[in-house]
């Protein structure tokens, strides 16, 4: 780390990679209610490096952004998730579909690959946070492989919210943030989809009597 | 079409906000066609919803899409004659280019909302639907409606992303309707593909944002397209680059684009049929649309044909792709969604050889394909009504059966594969010539993909319309006139279109540059 770094851009990076240290940590978590509190902690260190940035820029709406992050991501969206997992008795285990090594092995790829990717478009940014690109496109990635690699819907529908966590991160370190009115849009969104994926979970379980997305390959050519 | 001084009066318009050109207006009064077309289906959604499953509740569906419908032609007849204009301050932005597709959309949701009112009687009274579900469905399908019209009228890229993933949301609750295991599955697979491709979209757009900054400074103003266009050229070409390239691949997930088309066959086969029918005469559309709008600033910032062909590369591949999986399909559904895949592909390759004409095509195969494919989904559901399958080998004789369905289905299937006199014939042809002439090298993968797709549909659909059968008769007699009012439509725009149509294809064909 080069003396010349302020302490605030110093702050922004250790959350960035605790940020990407949990998204390791969901990709190789077996149980389901450890991820879905690793989930959460990621929400809360993500809050925790927006309001880093809004302390140091002055931006007000970043404190506002900071708050929503930190209620729906940290909090609610973890609560819910928590309650669907009681309601629903899923059996706590996590089946993958390749082992946890090799997942970890195509993660280190796919982070450097981010890195190479977010480098020359990262020096264009002005912004204090601008290093972080590379690591929230990573956190998108990582949060990606999850998706493919798990076998349950709950374990997916966690790594899609994950993935929206790396693209709020993306948003905080390239440019301070969307408009307002675009983040509350994505915010009302994640929610609504939440809340629509309960109930959708509740009727997959009626129908297959597991949230096992195997059992949902009928659909062939 | 409401009085622009009386709005005035109404004190809620205020005129020419002095931008370049001087020609778009802003306001909105109480009697706005443009209002009137976002709260109509706002309004009657939650409507629906509080009222319940009533036995006016169709007519009232009907009558809110016809509203709707109506709004948007007011709002045409506006555009066509004063030029583009704002709304909300500049939240909202109206042109030639999108009214377009409102006026498309609002049609296409009028006719379809007629159609549903028997078929889904229908499927209730088979006991594949309960009174809570057609609610659920009714009020899912108008606040889907205004989802997409706000999609397409809004001025902020941030929005219309925000409006395409609500698209995604209330969709998935309509493909999974009939919560038979394979609809939920659909619903799954739907859920989960879209969800990442617009996942891609959000990084795309905020790669752009990020671009945009650079020259507007943080304000919102930095996602609003008309500030974006008229600085197009300032854009940093590196980030706008990535930035097209993850919006390509995000909308285009939803566009149906392969290799993320998936979702697409399964979505439309074990979802209702009036959902199929605005799945892909509508959502697949709007998502372009969202594409094509990306595209003007990326054309505008790199310079060259870059974002021109990476559209023709995928719209090609999906064009093959789509094409070879026609012949191996069985359930009829999935075989009119693998062509509505087959055509977007086209449509696709044709807005990414760019220039007039090729624009021309796009837009004129774009309205082709809504209103065929919708009218096809309308014969095919009333035929699969009346056969009690899905699979094209069971269905059989539709001519003797009902000899409108099948003549509509047979005529419909005409239609899509391009036969003259039919209007999708002179937009293929437009498409196919262009490429001859100025990317030869694509005209024989072309050639081969329309070739076998007509011969792997003509191919099922003949023993379905002419084969031998035994019939049976349906509770509620079916609403065939849509079916005819589109093909009569397309059979018009194959043979004459009118001039002012004309113009305002040029004009949103000029537009996209």
């Amino acid at each position: 780390m080069n003396a010349g770094v302020p302490l605030s851009a110093q702050l922004i990076n250790l959350c960035a990679a605790v940020i990407l240290l949990l998204a390791f940590a969901m990709l190789a978590q077996r149980r389901v209610m450890p991820l879905i509190n690793l989930f959460g902690l990621q929400g809360l260190v993500l809050a925790g490096s927006t309001l880093v940035v809004a302390v140091t820029t002055h931006q007000a709406h970043l404190y506002w952004s900071a708050g929503l992050t930190l209620l729906l991501k940290a909090m609610l969206l973890p609560w819910i998730l928590h309650r669907l997992v009681r309601k629903l008795y899923v059996k706590w285990d996590i089946e993958s579909l390749v082992n946890v090594p090799a997942t970890m092995l195509i993660g280190i790829v796919l982070v450097i690959v981010a890195f190479n990717v977010a480098l020359p478009i990262s020096q264009f940014s002005s912004t204090i946070s601008r290093g972080t690109l590379g690591i929230a496109l990573a956190t998108v990635m990582l949060a990606f492989l999850m998706m493919i690699t798990r076998t349950k819907a709950i374990p997916q529908v966690v790594g899609f919210l994950a993935m929206e966590n790396g693209l709020f991160l993306a948003a905080t370190s390239a440019t301070y943030g969307m408009p307002m009115v675009v983040e509350l849009g994505i915010a009302l969104d994640v929610l609504v989809g939440m809340i629509i994926l309960g109930v959708f979970f509740f009727q997959i379980r009626e129908q297959f009597d597991s949230l096992d997305i195997r059992h949902m390959e009928h659909l062939k050519e | 079409m409401p009085d622009r001084r009386a709005l005035c009066a109404f004190g809620a318009c205020r005129l020419a906000l002095g931008r370049p050109g001087g020609k778009a207006r802003t306001g909105v009064g109480l009697m706005d066609p443009f209002l009137l077309m976002l709260i109509i289906p706002l309004v009657s959604g939650a409507l629906l919803t509080v009222v319940g499953e009533r036995a006016w509740a169709p007519h009232l569906n009907i009558i809110a899409s016809a509203g709707t419908f109506l709004a948007s032609a007011l709002l045409t007849v506006e555009i066509v004659a004063q030029g583009p204009r704002f709304a909300f301050g500049e939240h909202f932005f109206i042109d030639s280019m999108n009214v377009f597709f409102v006026a498309l959309t609002a049609f296409v949701g009028m006719t379809t909302s007629i159609f549903s009112g028997p078929y889904m009687r229908n499927e209730r009274e088979r006991g594949r639907l309960t009174a809570p579900r057609l609610r659920l469905y009714k009020s899912m399908y108008q606040i889907f409606m205004f989802t997409m019209l706000v999609a397409l009228t809004t001025n902020n890229l941030g929005i219309l992303w925000v409006a395409m993933e609500a698209a995604t949301l209330t969709t998935v609750l309509l493909v999974s309707l009939y919560r038979t295991p394979a609809s939920l599955e659909a619903a799954w697979k739907y859920f989960i593909l879209c969800g990442v491709g617009i996942a891609q979209a959000l990084f795309g757009t905020i790669l752009l944002y990020f671009a945009a900054e650079r020259v507007l400074g943080h304000t919102g103003n930095a996602l609003l397209w008309t500030h974006l266009v008229d600085v197009k050229g300032q854009l940093e070409p590196a980030i706008m680059a990535l930035s097209f390239i993850f919006l390509l691949v995000g909308y285009g997930t939803k566009v149906g684009l392969a290799p993320l088309h998936n979702w697409l066959p399964d979505a439309h086969a074990e979802g209702p049929t009036p959902v199929s029918a605005v799945l892909s005469g509508l959502l697949l559309n709007v998502a372009l649309y969202a594409i094509l709008r990306c595209k003007v600033l990326a054309d505008g910032a790199i310079g060259g044909d870059f974002a021109g062909n990476l559209m023709m590369g995928f719209g090609l591949l999906t064009l093959l792709v789509a094409a070879f999986f026609l012949g191996r399909q069985k359930d009829i559904k999935r075989m009119f969604a693998y062509s509505s895949i087959e055509h977007m592909g086209l449509i696709t390759f044709a807005f990414g050889m760019g220039g007039a004409v090729a624009n021309f095509a796009g837009f004129l195969h774009m309205t082709m394909h809504s209103l065929t494919k919708s009218a096809i989904f309308f014969a095919v559901g009333h035929a699969t009504q009346k056969v009690g399958t899905q699979l094209m080998a069971d269905i059989r004789g539709l001519i003797r059966i009902n000899p409108v369905i099948g003549w509509g289905l047979m005529l419909g299937t005409l239609a899509i594969l391009g036969m003259p006199p039919f209007g999708v014939f002179a937009s293929e042809f437009m498409i196919l010539t262009h490429a001859m002439k100025h990317h030869p090298w694509a005209t024989p993968i072309l050639l081969l993909a329309l070739g076998v797709a007509f011969a792997s549909i003509f191919g099922k659909v003949q023993p379905m319309v002419f084969g031998e059968t035994e019939a049976r008769r349906l509770p509620h007699a079916p609403a065939i006139t849509p079916v005819f009012i589109h093909l009569a439509i397309v059979l018009m725009l194959g043979l004459w279109i009118p001039p002012y149509l004309t113009r305002w294809f040029h004009e949103a064909a000029r537009m996209l540059g």
